[in-house]
């Protein structure tokens, strides 16, 4: 694949990286990972979430169904928030080392976010 | 080198009436960056539940205050349309209902979908909750 790129393009880091097919589908298969994460998620919070109290909470964070789901739920949701606001700035966004500088810090922006929130699920599921 | 070409650009935003098409789907892009800011405060909610009983209800205070339920209110409407509009996306991925007429239809469904399912959750909530 490399070799179809111009090293003038590859030295200059600007143009197609060629993995569009890759981030298409994966844009697509997140949208189809939280149809049912999404509405498992809203029904908690509507049947247990508004009128727990802490111990409620967490004891249902600490059945091992929900701490996965949960965590599925934060890592999809993340990847899939990131691909569309990437798909966003790429058409809006025409200066190219503004373009640089904001999809770099969204993307640490986003992982830094999403492991502090697996993070925190993970210290109320194992936590004593 | 880039070279800035004058070429003709197809008519812009500016030039046409609105339709219920290109209305939904700026909308569709709208609510889901709007819906990107929902997770930083999934992401506040679950590390200040991490923290202990008073952050949480401190969260959970923040979040039931009427600013905390119009927000809620917001994502809750973008959620569903994103869903339901994602769904039909998905389908023209596959290829299917691409001409005029099925576009409109389903335009039509989302919009009814979205209603009702944003309805439904905060009437099953506030059930819940008992009203308060």
């Amino acid at each position: 694949m490399d070799n179809l790129r111009t090293p003038l393009s590859r030295v200059r880091l600007w143009g197609s990286a060629r993995e569009g097919t890759n981030t298409f589908i994966a844009q697509r298969l997140t949208a189809i990972a939280l149809v049912p994460l999404l509405l498992w998620f809203v029904a908690v919070v509507i049947f247990l979430i508004v009128k727990a109290d802490y111990v409620t909470f967490v004891s249902w964070i600490r059945s091992s169904w929900n701490t996965e789901l949960l965590i599925l739920l934060i890592l999809v949701s993340f990847h899939h928030a990131h691909a569309g606001l990437h798909e966003v700035v790429e058409d809006y966004v025409h200066n190219e080392i503004i373009k640089a500088i904001t999809m770099v810090s969204m993307k640490f922006l986003v992982i830094g976010i999403a492991v502090a929130s697996v993070l925190a699920v993970l210290q109320i599921a194992l936590g004593g | 080198m880039i070279t800035a070409h004058k070429q003709p650009l197809s008519p812009h935003l500016q030039i046409y009436r609105p339709q219920l098409t290109s209305m939904m789907s700026i909308l569709h892009r709208a609510t889901g960056v709007f819906l990107s800011l929902g997770t930083l405060v999934m992401a506040y909610w679950l590390i200040a539940a991490a923290k202990g009983p008073e952050a949480y209800q401190q969260a959970q205070s923040l979040l039931g205050s009427w600013v905390g339920l119009l927000l809620l209110f917001g994502w809750s409407f973008s959620l569903f349309y994103h869903l339901c509009n994602g769904i039909r996306h998905l389908f023209w991925d596959a290829g299917l209902g691409t001409d005029i007429k099925t576009a409109y239809t389903t335009g039509k469904l989302v919009w009814v979908v979205t209603f009702i399912l944003t309805a439904l959750t905060w009437l099953l909530a506030f059930s819940m909750t008992g009203g308060g």
